[in-house]
């Protein structure tokens, strides 16, 4: 066997002395607790991964299935709200990307002026999707709450191309509907979590924390905050876009 | 060849001054506490209180079993012990007691860290499953859930008017706490571990909790979103399984065993990795074939995730697709018997001693082989067809995780108690308990698996009497069962005040975790170790020793 040591801990005894108060007292040094906190927040993303995983399943699955369903679904998504809420994402990513750039560069206006913005984008994505349950609500298209076919068994005006869903098929929609709210919901339930945290964050960053050289919390929560726009990403063409026009 | 080590006399030792038990007092410091030690006896505690409710359940089923009418409880009574049953059982009591126990206790120890990495994490997923458990106790006693264990759709989401919500609620809640629980490990044994300690030192019980880690972290989630599908549908009629709304249960299906089967083996490769430091520390010899057992480990997380649809083999799945998990199930095997093989081989011309402990890994050997090998039956499509949904998939299941888990822990708490403890059970009780528990463990699901053959069902409240001797015999080891659980609840709590003092080391081991007193310190290790011996390397313990006992002398 191998028999030259692999230090995972660096030396002890003569390194640093003074702890630094961010130092838990069973980390040797800084970097390694920063890397343990990094690993464990990818682990966690993994996690997700597997979460969303289930209903993206459900959703290949079930689209291949009904697919004349799902395609009638998607065509009352609000492409401009879709669109709309994607790019106002993936310019919070960006803002929260220059929040940890910021905390790394030390400088604690700025940190506060992205972090603010970041929260602010989130604030809006969440508006623009509850505007758009709410027309969803409007339009009977909630399975289980407020549900009615009769979208679906008559020639939308918008696509007069379209043949109207036999009566079965039309009730699969349910099954789009279903997995859209499912997924949207659970998203939007992340985004939530997500803008509670920032509040929590804008609050420290504010009291001057992060900016002094221990940053790993706002690195991770980037890194949260990321996940969850790209799971957007890949909402957004699979609920609106795909076979839209067949 | 096995080593001869002369420790000092622990006979004289007294207990350490300072450890994590007495460096703080009241209820306030062990429920805010963030030691790693602690945290493991706090779900010691919480753990066993749900097996007695599960263990009360498995006896109110076995005495109404007693009779073919079913005469103790109602049908709808009956159904919910057995759901209770399995839901306590399974969720509450054998996915968190050996990870969340002894792992919580041992990792740190074991690979020479002060605590694992996230301390407040760890306390925090102890809140979760206590939560968890709440939900649960709500649901039981407010009238109980008879979905069965597998919450099985349309039966769960449309017929049965019971606590179903909150039982999937309770479920989901406790899921939390193992994947915190499995994020937590994973990035200790990382990023932990003492300089000198390679992922080639490691102990095989790491090796096997690092596997075990794996699943919580990929497989709990899908549970997770399955149960909160299965409650949206319950409460809101969304249609992910509703075959009227276009859903499909055999989805359901799915992802529920694509969790449950990775589960079970969450439910025994902890054990495996016990068996490991056990036969290794009672055989004085290092276990044979040490990679070999390392990467079986990992060879049956990663298996653990192909053989789902085994669970569905009558669901009406392909055949094509029934073929392939059929095989996929069998290769399962493979690793099994490699630990299995690698165990008797590292006893073999070892200087053997037949402690508790010992006892405990000859019995897990043994049943977990019996287990595993009716598993290989059940594994093959045309034994499934005639087996599935019979006594012989129930004494199946229950040979490995009662045979083979419990037996494992049962020999994991002996092994470590003077460890958490500081002192000894009575040895001559122990190996009785041992005794006891493998003769009452027979008795109960052997005779199951000849009921099963000959075709009665499982979940029924009421069978042709011509099955009552077999099911009467597996009844009366019901309770010879009993007493080999109670008998060591009684002796382990005397031992804590009355028991022996241990000492550091007791059994001579050379893992790391005996190297420190017991009871540890808070900080586990006054100094950081360097490890520079190998995983089982009794030579290096007995000059280790024998250098000391110069030193002092």
């Amino acid at each position: 066997m191998d028999s030259q040591a692999i230090a995972t801990l660096p030396e002890h005894g003569h390194a640093e002395h003074e702890h630094s108060p961010h130092l838990h007292h069973h980390f040797a040094t800084e970097d390694q607790q920063r890397e343990a906190s990094n690993f464990g927040m990818w682990l966690f993303l993994l996690t997700e991964i597997m979460f969303f995983g289930g209903m993206f399943t459900a959703y290949l699955i079930y689209r291949n299935w009904y697919y004349p369903a799902f395609v009638a679904g998607s065509h009352w998504m609000k492409i401009w709200a879709g669109t709309l809420n994607t790019t106002v994402l993936i310019c919070s990513s960006f803002t929260m990307a220059m929040a940890v750039y910021s905390a790394e560069t030390r400088k604690r206006k700025a940190l506060l002026r992205y972090l603010s913005l970041t929260l602010f984008l989130g604030f809006v994505f969440l508006g623009i999707k509850a505007y758009e349950w709410h027309n969803e609500w409007v339009e009977h298209h909630v399975p289980g709450l407020n549900f009615s076919i009769n979208d679906f068994t008559h020639v939308d005006p918008r696509y007069p191309l379209d043949k109207p869903l036999a009566p079965d098929m039309a009730e699969k929609t349910q099954s789009y509907f279903s997995l859209y709210f499912l997924l949207t919901g659970v998203h939007a339930l992340h985004m939530l979590v997500g803008v509670s945290i920032l509040l929590f964050l804008i609050f420290n960053a504010w009291k001057g924390a992060y900016t002094t050289g221990h940053m790993t919390f706002i690195e991770n929560f980037g890194l949260y905050w990321h996940f969850v726009d790209i799971i957007w990403i890949f909402l957004f063409p699979l609920l609106y876009l795909i076979s839209r026009h067949q | 060849m096995s080593t001869i080590i002369s420790l000092p006399d622990q006979s004289t030792a007294t207990l350490p001054k300072r450890s994590y038990l007495n460096s703080e007092y009241g209820l306030k410091s062990w429920l805010l506490t963030l030691d790693h030690k602690r945290i493991g006896i706090l779900y010691l505690i919480v753990t066993l209180f749900f097996f007695c409710i599960g263990g009360t359940m498995a006896a109110l089923i076995r005495l109404n079993l007693l009779t073919p009418g079913g005469e103790l409880v109602a049908a709808d009574t009956y159904n919910k012990l057995f759901s209770i049953h399995g839901i306590i059982m399974v969720f509450f009591f054998l996915v968190p007691i050996a990870p969340a126990v002894l792992g919580n206790f041992l990792i740190p120890l074991m690979i020479g860290a002060k605590d694992v990495a996230f301390p407040r994490l760890n306390l925090l997923s102890w809140y979760l499953f206590v939560t968890g458990g709440c939900f649960e106790l709500y649901a039981i006693i407010w009238g109980g859930m008879d979905t069965g264990w597998t919450f099985t759709t349309p039966l769960s989401t449309h017929y049965v008017n019971t606590h179903v919500v909150s039982a999937a609620l309770g479920i989901f809640v406790a899921g939390f706490s193992s994947i915190l629980t499995g994020v937590n490990f994973i990035v200790t044994i990382h990023r932990l571990r003492a300089p000198g300690m390679t992922w080639f030192r490691m102990p095989l019980f790491i090796w096997s909790y690092y596997a075990t880690s794996i699943l919580f972290v990929l497989a709990t989630p899908v549970i997770a979103i399955t149960l909160v599908l299965i409650v949206l549908e319950r409460v809101i009629g969304i249609g992910v399984f509703d075959p009227a709304k276009g859903g499909d249960p055999l989805l359901f299906q799915h992802l529920f065993w694509f969790y449950s089967h990775p589960a079970v083996y969450v439910m025994i490769l902890p054990g495996m990795g016990v068996i490991s430091e056990v036969v290794a520390c009672f055989s004085r010899k290092r276990v044979f074939g040490y990679t070999a057992v390392a990467f079986s480990s990992v060879a049956i997380a990663v298996f653990s995730f192909f053989v789902w649809a085994h669970h569905m083999f009558i669901m009406g799945i392909s055949n094509y697709s029934a073929l392939v998990f059929s095989l996929m199930t069998m290769l399962v095997a493979v690793p099994s018997a490699i630990k299995i093989f690698n165990w008797s081989s590292t006893m073999y011309k070892g200087s053997i001693t037949f402690d508790t402990p010992m006892l405990y890994s000859f019995s897990f050997i043994g049943l977990f082989t019996i287990g595993g090998m009716t598993g290989v039956m059940l594994a093959s499509l045309g034994m499934d067809i005639h087996l599935t949904e019979t006594y012989f998939v129930v004494a199946h299941f229950h040979y490995v995780m009662v045979g083979g888990m419990v037996s494992a822990v049962m020999a994991g708490l002996h092994f470590w108690w003077p460890k958490i403890t500081g002192r000894m059970y009575p040895e001559p009780l122990g190996r009785l308990a041992a005794a006891i528990l493998f003769i009452g463990f027979n008795l109960t699901f052997f005779p199951q698996f000849i009921v099963g053959y000959l075709g009665m069902p499982r979940r029924y409240h009421s069978y042709p009497p011509e099955f009552q001797v077999l099911n009467v015999l597996s009844t009366a080891g019901a309770s010879v069962l009993a007493i080999g659980y109670l008998l060591p609840a009684v002796y382990l709590l005397w031992s804590m005040k009355y028991g022996k003092i241990a000492g550091a080391n007791p059994w001579q081991a050379p893992g790391l975790e005996w190297q420190v007193q017991s009871p540890p310190l808070t900080e586990n290790f006054p100094e950081p170790p360097v490890v520079d011996f190998e995983a089982y390397d009794f030579e290096w313990l007995a000059n280790h020793t024998k250098s000391e006992v110069q030193t002092v002398g």
